[in-house]
């Protein structure tokens, strides 16, 4: 079987639409999640930095500090509910498209 | 609702503009060399440079094909990758440069990190996998996929030698000054060190003693980072609230130092420097090149995973040290000179803190991870810009594809030689130049050239060669031109007088990039030449390789 009939059964195999539409939504999904969470820091920073800078629980300790950290926090979360699924879900799905275009 | 909008702006400058000078990576200005020779920092250091010596003994032994010297084989794993990765984001500048800005500015330091660590989830969520399902050595496999090899493999390999170019020089330089400044040693004997132990590490011991100079690096900073942070809260009774009232007591600007602050200038150069460094990290051939020493897409997803994780930590770990530093260093008298200024400048914060945390000998091991730091970077960018020689240019252009792995690898070891005797020889002849922009223009480079391509050969069935190359040299060019004639090199480096600068902002990013998209797309429209055709044909199987791995280059001991 030659390059181009794998290509045609993958691309007629109604599991490869899935994973494309699953993989590729799911990645944009989370990328415009992580640039919302970016831009809304920076949209805070701009609109209502004492906010911010206000006293978390009347101590030294401001708002700023655990919103930071969570951004940073944030990031590595993300890129962990990402690998969750692709290692499970999408990998499941590619194996049994490679699978059934190699019969 | 008007008068909101240049805070917007400005607050986003802030981000870009501290992110430029975290990037810069060099130590700025005249150093003042240290008093005396630290002989723990340079015994600690020997014993790294040995022990990395014996691992490019080791690798040389393992190191055959040009998969192997390229991609270390394929064999690295997603954890060690990871850390690989991370190590090559942790620069010195960056452990130096952001623990002095927390230092110094207090929160705007944790909002500077930010700016940096962001652009990875999405480098995970789009590029990640595709790239290691479609390319085999280098980025330039991937853009030319389904391109004509010729002109693509020339723009890729162009745009991968002039970022490694400028990025070697900025740490050439930089690296001389540091090590002036912390080991005593002379400017030249310094840059000498670097330049030969970088060809010795990547020449006989190609990616996998690279990876691994790396891996160690990466993991003797975490832990260094780590202890220091962990002295910091141990001195206050693991109480955050009584660090930061700690800090705010010793600090000159008191509780401002708890929010976000900052002046800016000039909200496009933010926002056009924030574009650089985003896309720029996504087309940086030294950190693009780390994807294909995994053995597939799934260890790649791993690496990314696991290198924000730890880039992150970095981030946190230096924000103690930085705010640490604020009383453990800036209230010490050992540490400041007869003016009531850091030792060194504010650069040298973390190093002091070392010192006031652990000691002489511990003071020494931190020196001597700043120097093992510079050494794993370099080594990273002179493999890939050996790379680029041999694979794309040598193998690709001039023998059509048809080398022998002996020559290549040959060709590819000779340039890595060159690029050492080369890079010594620049670092040496701008150790009194400014060299602060080269990095700036190196991402702006990689964000205007580098990454419009790669990224439309991947997601743009319509992208054809005339287009690709095109807008690739349109992207190249106006950044490189948009920087001469910026503030930066018009002013001051070309010293024409202040004011008379061409193009008013100094960082092209924007500006670059929006036109190489543009001229990418507008000549591939345009293109309907029947190669054309056949370019847009070959994109299913592209795609479908990109997906599923169908095809993919694997690890080479099966």
């Amino acid at each position: 079987m030659n390059n181009e009939e794998i290509v045609a059964r993958v691309q007629a195999n109604p599991k490869f639409q899935e994973l494309v539409q699953k993989k590729t939504g799911f990645g944009w999904m989370l990328s415009i999640v992580m640039l919302a969470i970016y831009y809304g820091f920076i949209l805070v920073l701009a609109f209502n930095p004492s906010g911010l800078g206000a006293s978390l629980s009347g101590g030294i300790t401001t708002v700023g500090i655990p919103v930071g950290l969570g951004v940073i926090i944030s990031a590595f979360v993300l890129t962990g509910i990402y690998v969750q699924r692709a290692n499970g879900e999408f990998d499941r799905l590619t194996q049994e498209v490679v699978e059934e275009a190699r019969k | 609702m008007n008068r909101r909008i240049p805070q917007i702006l400005g607050a986003l400058a802030l981000v870009g503009l501290s992110a430029a000078a975290f990037a810069a990576g060099a130590v700025e200005g005249e150093v003042q060399k240290a008093k005396a020779t630290n002989w723990s920092a340079i015994i600690m250091f020997f014993a790294f440079v040995g022990f990395t010596l014996g691992i490019t003994y080791w690798a040389a032994r393992r190191t055959q094909s040009a998969s192997d010297f390229y991609t270390a084989g394929g064999g690295i794993s997603g954890f060690q990758n990871g850390l690989a990765i991370a190590g090559d984001y942790m620069s010195a500048a960056s452990f130096l440069g952001i623990s002095a800005m927390v230092f110094d500015k207090g929160y705007d330091g944790l909002i500077y990190s930010i700016g940096f660590l962001v652009g990875w989830p999405v480098i995970l969520f789009l590029v990640a996998e595709r790239l290691r399902n479609l390319g085999k050595f280098t980025f330039a496999d991937v853009a030319s996929y389904r391109l004509a090899q010729t002109p693509v493999r020339i723009l890729a390999a162009t745009g991968t030698l002039v970022v490694v170019a400028l990025y070697l020089i900025a740490q050439m330089v930089g690296a001389g000054k540091l090590i002036q400044l912390l080991f005593g040693l002379d400017y030249a004997i310094a840059v000498v060190l670097v330049g030969v132990l970088m060809v010795m590490y990547v020449m006989f011991g190609g990616m996998l003693a690279t990876t691994w100079v790396q891996i160690i690096k990466a993991v003797i900073l975490l832990s260094g980072a780590s202890f220091m942070a962990l002295m910091v809260l141990v001195s206050v009774g693991f109480s955050p609230e009584a660090m930061f009232a700690k800090a705010v007591e010793n600090h000159p600007k008191a509780t401002a130092i708890m929010a976000p602050g900052g002046l800016v200038s000039n909200p496009i150069d933010a926002i056009s420097l924030g574009l650089a460094l985003m896309f720029g990290t996504a087309g940086l051939p030294h950190i693009l090149m780390r994807f294909f020493t995994v053995g597939n897409a799934k260890e790649a997803r791993k690496s990314v995973f696991f290198a924000t994780g730890f880039i992150g930590y970095f981030y946190i770990l230096t924000f103690i040290i930085g705010f640490g530093a604020i009383f453990l260093v800036g209230t010490n008298p050992n540490f400041l000179d007869d003016a009531g200024k850091i030792v060194g400048g504010n650069n040298m914060v973390a190093v002091h803190l070392a010192k006031a945390v652990g000691g002489d000998l511990f003071l020494g091991f931190i020196s001597a991870v700043a120097f093992a730091t510079i050494l794993a970077v370099v080594a990273g960018l002179a493999l890939s810009g050996a790379s680029a020689v041999s694979h794309d240019l040598y193998a690709s252009v001039i023998k059509k594809g048809k080398a022998n792995e002996k020559d290549e690898m040959r060709v590819s070891k000779m340039t890595t030689l060159v690029l050492g005797v080369l890079s010594i020889i620049l670092g040496i002849a701008f150790e009194k130049q400014n060299i602060a922009f080269m990095v700036g223009l190196a991402f702006s480079i990689a964000a205007s050239a580098n990454f419009p391509v790669l990224f439309l050969s991947m997601f743009w069935k319509g992208l054809t060669t005339r287009g690709a190359v095109i807008g690739g040299f349109i992207g190249l060019t106006s950044a490189v031109v948009l920087i001469v004639f910026g503030p930066t090199v018009w002013v001051e480096v070309l010293g024409h007088a202040k004011g008379s600068e061409l193009f008013p902002y100094k960082n092209p990013a924007l500006f670059s990039m929006t036109l190489a998209f543009f001229s990418t797309w507008l000549f591939s429209v345009t293109d309907s030449s029947r190669q054309a055709q056949e370019e847009k044909g070959r994109f299913d199987a592209q795609f479908v390789r990109s997906m599923t791995g169908i095809g993919a280059a694997g690890a080479s001991k099966h």
